[in-house]
This record gives structure tokens, C-alpha cells and sequence, in this order.
């Protein structure tokens, strides 16, 4: 199921990218964190690439560097799609937000703020929007287990049982 | 922003002994400080001369839950803030921790009304990253069914929109209708919505063999039946005046806000991801793609209410091609082998049983796959780390994206049309927040 144009040409000036992948006829151009808004501004402007149609994370602990934002971009002039990886420590979660270059980068930043603690520097609203704003942690980090609470069985149900928050009035 | 002498009135007042320093009000309550609040509304707001009142979440007119932080002034919306996340129930999440398989049933509660496309488009992007090829009758099957879950979304779509601005009877009808394609759905699936029918490498079973009559009897019925929704509202004065020139966005808006399907076509702007990057054999097939121009309520309108009749035209021509033929792939390794295989076959029972217990691994990378599903482009970008599990699962939902530039479209129109606008984006609140 090839949905993607194998072969098309991408003059990216010296510099901006770091490395190119194709897996599975998707292009992945690799970028770092100084760079990325003038690839994407590059990308917008250039090569026309008018739409921004995902920003997202994927968290590759343990490996470090462990966090990947994928920008996903579409051109719909050329019909291609390209896609940006940029690759962020655990330590070091901090990225130029893309605001200035795609609008719609606004919520899916906020998402990706939200789901795992990646913070966007300059960013026009940067606040949760998924999780309550006094949720504590970022959910989709992999060290967050699914679960949280433990499983009743009956050897463990008075113990869980003493143990749950009640309201105290 | 605040100067010294601006007088902050008691409804946007800081209260000094809240630790979380929120806005207090009788009739707005808000999790958000202060300093973000400046941001996001005008001056005016607080120096209380516009009024900022809440919108849901709890309200029947915004689709689900909603909730909308509006500033007007008078009747007129000067700001609208959306707030989301009230339905957020981590399908992202929980999908990292089940098998390719075993997350079918999770997408199908993304955009509950589409439960076919967000099963293709996940299973389309497992394809994609196992290299997995799918029966042409299984792709014929997959194209009549999200053609019908097409106007199953729809249906519903027309009949709240329609609703939310005063037209009952319509909602009637498109309820009405929509039970013949919950009739299919159940026929193939045995579930009325939540069908989890569309699997890695084809579809569950073959169609029963009622399959046929019961798509002819809607592709027989359905033609009328729109034609009487459009001759209750196509040129009736009052849904044109509620409609005509209401949430307008431009063709440049609308792609620069990441805005897809009826509401990017609405605006003039020919993208349609089943022409542009054909899956599931729609190269194959003769359609044309509505368009709107003036980018309004009333475009966004037509522009649905035309593609019924290409998703009929589209079924007609599929049903045509359906040879018979299996589908589901014969890769062993994805597809789990038939039962009667199992009772001879010790090969059939090692796969049989390494597929229900660990399941198939896919390999180390990420794909991105897009479908055009009722509400725009469906994408779904899959990580995979060579286990049985995905690394991460991530759903590029419509709705999220299409929601987004709803303070854009509403900025200065009146408040009653902001419930037009809000039904013309065609959200579901499964898909905004997941």
C-alpha cells in the first residue's frame, strides 16, 4: 500500500538537516533543535510545504536521546509529505516552538507540552490541554505505567481498602 | 498589560488566598492564572467592559463536552476559547500497551461516529509498517464500508447541525436512515458502532451473504431521502440567513490552521486525501469532490450534502467489482490461520497460538498513514520497537485539528451563530481529545 511518491528532490540548503532516512517510501529529514525553525520556514516557504499536518513526541526511552518530535508536513501544491525529526534529552526538553512558522502548531504543541514535558520556548499559550491543569506529571512518558492504581484481588482488598483517599467530612 | 490604573472589577479579580491564583467568578470559573487569562482575551475583558461568560461543558448544543470561554461584548463574540479535554481518556496511552491487534477496538472510540475509518486507518498504518498486502476484495469491501460510515457520519452530523439551529424534524429523518447502515455495520461486525471489523491484513470474515441487499436497499432508498433533506433546507430563507456568510474562513486560513475535509473543501481548497494519495484501490474508482467557495457555513454544508451522493456513486461501482475471493491476507505470521486448519495443521496451531498470546512483531520505525474519513484526513502515526507492542500510537484526529481555528472563524459573529459555526466544524469530542 505505497502512498507516498518514492523519489522526489529536496534542495535543502547547507546546514539545516543533519541526516535523511526513507523507511517505507517516507521521507525523514533529521534535524537539530537550532535548526529546526529555519528548516520548517525553509520547508513553508521554499519547497512549499503549506500545511503542518501533525507535530507529535515519541518517547524512545531508554534510549538517549530520548525524546523524538516528529513535525509531519504535506504540501499540497507538490503532493508529498516530508516529515522532521528532531531529537531532544531527557534533560534538555526545551524546543523553539514552530508558532511563528505554522499556526496550528499551537494546539499540538500544547498536547505534546502536556503528554510528556516537552516545553516549547516561546510558545503564545503554552498551558495542559488535555490533562487537568493541576495534573502533576506528563502521562505519556513510558515510565508512567497505564495503570496506576492496583488490581483488588482478595488477598490485597483490605489493604487497598485502608488505603483510599475518603473525604474526610 | 495591566497598568496601575486600571481598575480590575470583582469578575476578573485574583483571589490573594487561592494557591493556584485562578480566576474567581460567580458565573466563570477557570483553571488558569491570571497572566495566561491577559493573554488570551482583550484589554477590554478586564476592565470588565466585554463579558466573559462560559459555554459547557455540559451543553447540548457543543456536540459532546465542549467548553468555550467566550468574551462578548453584547451579542457579539469578540474572543472564543476553546477548552478541551474533558473526554480525554488516554486511548493513546493504553494502545502502547496492548498487542497491533488488540488496539483495534480502541480506535473505534476516537471518532465514534466513524468507527470503520479509524479502523483502517490504524490498521493501515500496521500494513504499512509490517509490509503487509491486502486481498482486492477485502480493499473493495473496506472502500463500500467507509464510504457508508462516510454518510453514517454525516447523518449525524446534518441531523445535530440542522437541530442546534432550530430545524427538528431533520434530525428525525438522518436518525432514521442512519439505522440502515447500523444494520450493516451489525450484519458484518455483530456491533452497531463499535465494529472493530477491519483488521492487520484484511477484515475479520467475509461479509454474510445479506451483505448485498442490505447496502442495495440504501443505495435504492438513500437518493430520495437527500434529496428531501436538501429540498427541507437547500433554499429555505431561514437556514440561508442562519448559514449564508456565517464562520467564514479563507482558503489560506483554513491551511495555515491545519484544517481538513469538508471544512478545508468548504473553502475552496481541492484536497481529498482518497485523490491525492490513493489507499484501499480508490485510485480505481470515478468520483469528484465537492467544493465550496466562500469558505461559510452554507458551503461546509453543501459540500457534505454533495458527498452523499459520490460515497453512492462510489458503493455502486465497488459493488460491481466484488469478485469473490478471501479477505484476509495469507501471511501466517499476521493473519491467524482458519480453524478447521488448526484441527490437522501443527503448524496452524504454533501460529494460531503465538498470534493470541504474543502476537506479531513489527520492525524498529515510524510510519504515517492518513485516511479520508467523514471528518478529514484520519492519520495515524505509528511507532514500532520490533516487539509485539507499539512504541507509541498517534492519532492526527480531524476534529483536534479542525476545532483549533474555531476562535478565528467566530471572531465577531453573534452568539447564536457561534452554535451554527460549532456544528458546521462537524466535531466529535472522542476524536478532539482521545
Amino acid at each position: 500500500m505505497t502512498t507516498t511518491p518514492s523519489t522526489f528532490q529536496l534542495d535543502i540548503p547547507e546546514g539545516l538537516v543533519t541526516g535523511t532516512t526513507v523507511f517505507r517510501d517516507e521521507v525523514t529529514l533529521h534535524a537539530t533543535k537550532g535548526a529546526v525553525l529555519a528548516l520548517l520556514a525553509h520547508l513553508k516557504d521554499v519547497q512549499k510545504f503549506e500545511m503542518l499536518t501533525d507535530e507529535t513526541c515519541v518517547d524512545y526511552y531508554p534510549k538517549e536521546p530520548r525524546f523524538g518530535i516528529l513535525y509531519q508536513l504535506y504540501s499540497l501544491s507538490r503532493n508529498i509529505r516530508v516529515r522532521v525529526k528532531v531529537m531532544l534529552g531527557e534533560y534538555d526538553a526545551v524546543i523553539p516552538s514552530a508558532c511563528s512558522v505554522y499556526r496550528n502548531a499551537n494546539w499540538l504543541e500544547r498536547e505534546v507540552y502536556d503528554l510528556f514535558g516537552i516545553v516549547f520556548e516561546d510558545h503564545p499559550d503554552l498551558r495542559r490541554i488535555m490533562m487537568p491543569s493541576d495534573y502533576q506529571g506528563h502521562p505519556l512518558r513510558r515510565e508512567i505505567p497505564v495503570q496506576v492504581e492496583e488490581v483488588a484481588f482478595t488477598f490485597n482488598r483490605e489493604r487497598i481498602d485502608a488505603n483510599k483517599p475518603r473525604a474526610t467530612e | 498589560m495591566l497598568n496601575e490604573a486600571t481598575k480590575i472589577p470583582e469578575q476578573a479579580m485574583l483571589v490573594e488566598d487561592s494557591p493556584q491564583n485562578t480566576v474567581k467568578a460567580a458565573d466563570v470559573q477557570l483553571d488558569i492564572t491570571m497572566e495566561q487569562l491577559t493573554r488570551l482575551v482583550s484589554p477590554r475583558a478586564l476592565t470588565g467592559e466585554t463579558m466573559l461568560l462560559n459555554m459547557g461543558p455540559q451543553h447540548p448544543s457543543t456536540h459532546g463536552v465542549l467548553r468555550l470561554l467566550l468574551e462578548l461584548d453584547g451579542e457579539t463574540v469578540v474572543n472564543c476559547i476553546p477548552d478541551i479535554g474533558f473526554l480525554h481518556t488516554g486511548i493513546e496511552k493504553t494502545a502502547e500497551s496492548k498487542t497491533y491487534l488488540k488496539a483495534i477496538p480502541l480506535t473505534d472510540r476516537t471518532d465514534y461516529l466513524g468507527p470503520m475509518s479509524n479502523n483502517l486507518a490504524f490498521c493501515g498504518a500496521v500494513e504499512k509498517l509490517v509490509g503487509i498486502e491486502v486481498p482486492q476484495r477485502a480493499q473493495y469491501l473496506r472502500v463500500i464500508l467507509m464510504e457508508l460510515t462516510r454518510m453514517n457520519s454525516h447523518l449525524v452530523w446534518l441531523g445535530t447541525h440542522a437541530l442546534d439551529i432550530g430545524a427538528m424534524s431533520v434530525f428525525l429523518y438522518c436518525m432514521r436512515e442512519r439505522e440502515m447502515i447500523l444494520d450493516v455495520y451489525e450484519a458484518v461486525s455483530g456491533a452497531r458502532m463499535m465494529s472493530s471489523y477491519i483488521r492487520p491484513g484484511g477484515l475479520w470474515r467475509d461479509v454474510p451473504a445479506q451483505f448485498g441487499a442490505l447496502v442495495q436497499k440504501i443505495l435504492d432508498v438513500f437518493p430520495r431521502r437527500v434529496a428531501e433533506y436538501d429540498k427541507l433546507l437547500k433554499d429555505n430563507p431561514m437556514w440561508k440567513e442562519r448559514t449564508v456568510g456565517v464562520g467564514k474562513i479563507s482558503a489560506e486560513d483554513a491551511i495555515a490552521w491545519g484544517m481538513t475535509g469538508p471544512c478545508l473543501r468548504g473553502s475552496g481548497v481541492n484536497y481529498d486525501v482518497r485523490k491525492a494519495m490513493p489507499y484501499s484501490s480508490y485510485d480505481q474508482f470515478e468520483f469528484s469532490v465537492p467544493l465550496g467557495s466562500n469558505g461559510d457555513v452554507y458551503d461546509r454544508y453543501r459540500c457534505r450534502l454533495d458527498e452523499f451522493e459520490q460515497s453512492m456513486s462510489i458503493i455502486r461501482q465497488a459493488l460491481k467489482k466484488l469478485a469473490p475471493g478471501p479477505v484476509m491476507t495469507d501471511d501466517r505470521k499476521v493473519a491467524p490461520p482458519p480453524k478447521h486448519e488448526i484441527a490437522y495443521s501443527m503448524e496452524s496451531l504454533i501460529h494460531h497460538f503465538k498470534l493470541w498470546t504474543e502476537g506479531f512483531r513489527a520492525p524498529e520505525g515510524e510510519v504515517y498513514f492518513a485516511v479520508e474519513s467523514g471528518k478529514g484526513e484520519y492519520g495515524v502515526l505509528l511507532s514500532g520497537d520490533g516487539s509485539p507492542k507499539p512504541r507509541r500510537v498517534h492519532m492526527r484526529a480531524p476534529s483536534f485539528n479542525n476545532l483549533q481555528p474555531l476562535g478565528v472563524m467566530s471572531k465577531g459573529s453573534l452568539l447564536a451563530d457561534l452554535v451554527a459555526i460549532i456544528g458546521s466544524v462537524d466535531i466529535v469530542l472522542g476524536d478532539v481529545d482521545r
